[in-house]
């Protein structure tokens, strides 16, 4: 796909991604962040990076079973990206308005407090995928090594759902639709191997023509 | 000046009561005298989810009400909005939101109290007879919620003891537990929760018994909306929320501590007795503070009180017990 017909997706990627944000700024200018405005930032940023996360995961297998849609790759990094920005955003909130900047009540929390010790470990894991995020960094660790740091991605996902599931009461099921999600992504990609293991071996044997 | 009308409604919040107020009116206009009362409630609940599913059934319903010694002062009332849109009825789904666009269904009237288990006689009392047993009290307290989150709430009821008097309990009945409305027809089944209902709370005796345990009515002048817990409900305000069953239809007087539905899920979060107390943690995060609901959010966290800053009328109940391993 050429460069000038990706500017309008482009573009509406970033203003999909940047909604949320924008909706959390302008209420909070506005006082206009409902009932529990600091439940409400917390909530929505993380629900928002792990809605990202399982979109940029979805991206490869969407290629691979469509190769008409090859060109979704071109959006990855900046999804990845979004999921990042607002993971962060959920940190400094945690920092700002649950912890209010105290360093004792955080270091307990992350030490007792379980969901929030997952919580850390899945923005930890995010990190040094958004450092190595740049074309400088990618050819500076060859392909090869940059792929298997970003398979990392997947153990933020998992991560961030166990975190999800470890902050909602016991009996509460909000977040079954993306765990779900998630684990249709987990187990296209075996199935996915495996059809592209059989059809390179069929090409081997020569039973169909190689391309089509 | 009109007479009888609560000197605490925000004016922000009565243009849309009128408008609640006439809408009832003409509902009430358009079925009144061929049906009973019943019949008339769920017909105006069904007319009006067609002009708007939002409609609080009864709500707009004025109450006569007195003042009370047992209320709080020097609080900022919690906004009506917030009260009535930021509720935690997981019968009818689990976002806050929820409750105020779902629970419109709730069928308010007629409605009825069973009363049985160590008791003289198991009763059964009807709502209206309810509403008249004792003068209807003003009374603000503070709400505090497990979650952390608080407001001020503007009740309307009188003292659970009045009611539990006329129940005639037996000296052998050292708890009573409520049970609230399930149907599912109108609390409809979805994924976002796996918790057995009907909910069922409880009450050691003497708990029960402290005048500031209150069976509540109504708030803000007005009879209960449905999403708060309509048409009667429990209100604990030294406890946190949970503890006070909404919509109750059962009360079961007994001799050992009733299962509740919290403390079945999780009884490591959720103690039977589940006093506020910001010295002793949920896991899951610090009790120590609240977050204000309706302030801005870099004013909402206040220091949590012990019993929610009911020590003087209550702290005597726990004499002795270790609330830390009584959580």
């Amino acid at each position: 796909m050429k460069r000038s017909t990706l500017i309008l997706p482009k573009t509406l990627t970033w203003i999909v991604c940047l909604w949320q944000f924008g909706l959390l700024v302008y209420g909070a200018f506005t006082n206009n962040l409902g009932p529990d405005p600091t439940a409400n930032i917390e909530l929505s940023t993380g629900y928002t990076t792990l809605l990202l996360l399982i979109i940029s995961l979805a991206i490869s297998p969407l290629r691979k079973l469509f190769p008409r849609l090859s060109w979704l790759i071109r959006f990855r990094r900046l999804i990845g990206l979004f999921a990042f920005f607002y993971a962060t955003l959920h940190m400094i909130a945690y920092v700002a308005l649950y912890a209010n900047f105290d360093v004792r009540s955080m270091l307990t929390d992350i030490a007792s407090r379980r969901f929030i010790t997952m919580g850390v470990a899945a923005w930890l894991l995010l990190l040094p995928l958004a450092l190595t995020s740049t074309t400088w960094a990618i050819g500076k660790l060859g392909g090869k090594n940059w792929n298997r740091l970003h398979t990392l991605v997947y153990a933020a996902a998992v991560c961030g759902v166990i975190h999800f599931w470890w902050q909602v009461k016991t009996g509460v099921l909000s977040p079954l639709n993306l765990t779900i999600s998630l684990a249709i992504l987990f187990a296209i990609r075996p199935i996915l191997a495996w059809r592209q293991r059989r059809k390179s071996q069929q090409v081997q044997a020569g039973t169909i023509a190689p391309g089509k | 000046m009109l007479i009888g009308k609560p000197p605490d409604i925000p004016s922000s919040a009565i243009t849309p009561k009128d408008q609640y107020l006439n809408r009832r009116r003409f509902l009430r206009g358009a079925v009144s005298g061929a049906v009973t009362l019943g019949a008339a409630a769920r017909g105006a609940d069904r007319l009006a989810d067609v002009f708007s599913p939002r409609i609080r059934a009864f709500a707009g319903t004025k109450l006569e009400t007195i003042k009370s010694p047992l209320t709080t002062t020097g609080e900022d009332l919690t906004s009506y909005m917030a009260v009535t849109t930021y509720n935690n009825f997981y019968e009818f789904g689990v976002d806050k939101g929820a409750p105020s666009k779902n629970a419109g269904g709730l069928p308010t009237r007629p409605w009825t109290i069973q009363v049985d288990g160590k008791v003289k006689n198991p009763k059964t009392f009807d709502i209206e007879a309810l509403l008249k047993l004792r003068p209807l009290e003003d009374r603000v307290y503070r709400h505090r919620c497990v979650e952390a989150w608080s407001m001020v709430i503007p009740w309307i009821g009188y003292s659970l003891s009045e009611f539990i008097k006329q129940c005639e309990p037996l000296s052998t009945a050292k708890f009573v537990q409520f049970h609230s409305y399930y149907d599912r027809k109108v609390e409809k089944w979805s994924l976002d929760e796996a918790i057995f209902w009907p909910y069922s709370e409880g009450l050691r005796m003497d708990e029960a018994m402290n005048p500031l345990a209150l069976l509540t009515f109504g708030l803000y002048g007005e009879v209960l909306p449905n999403q708060n817990g309509a048409p009667v409900r429990i209100v604990v305000p030294w406890k946190y929320g949970f503890k006070s069953a909404k919509s109750i239809v059962g009360v079961r007087f007994l001799d050992k501590m009733p299962s509740t539905t919290w403390n079945d899920l999780n009884p490591g979060e959720y103690g039977f007795y589940s006093n506020v107390n910001p010295n002793v943690d949920n896991p899951r995060y610090s009790q120590k503070t609240e977050r204000r609901i309706g302030q801005p959010f870099y004013a909402q966290t206040k220091s949590t009180l012990m019993f929610n800053g009911y020590s003087d009328q209550v702290a005597s109940l726990y004499n002795g017990m270790d609330l830390r391993k009584y959580y």
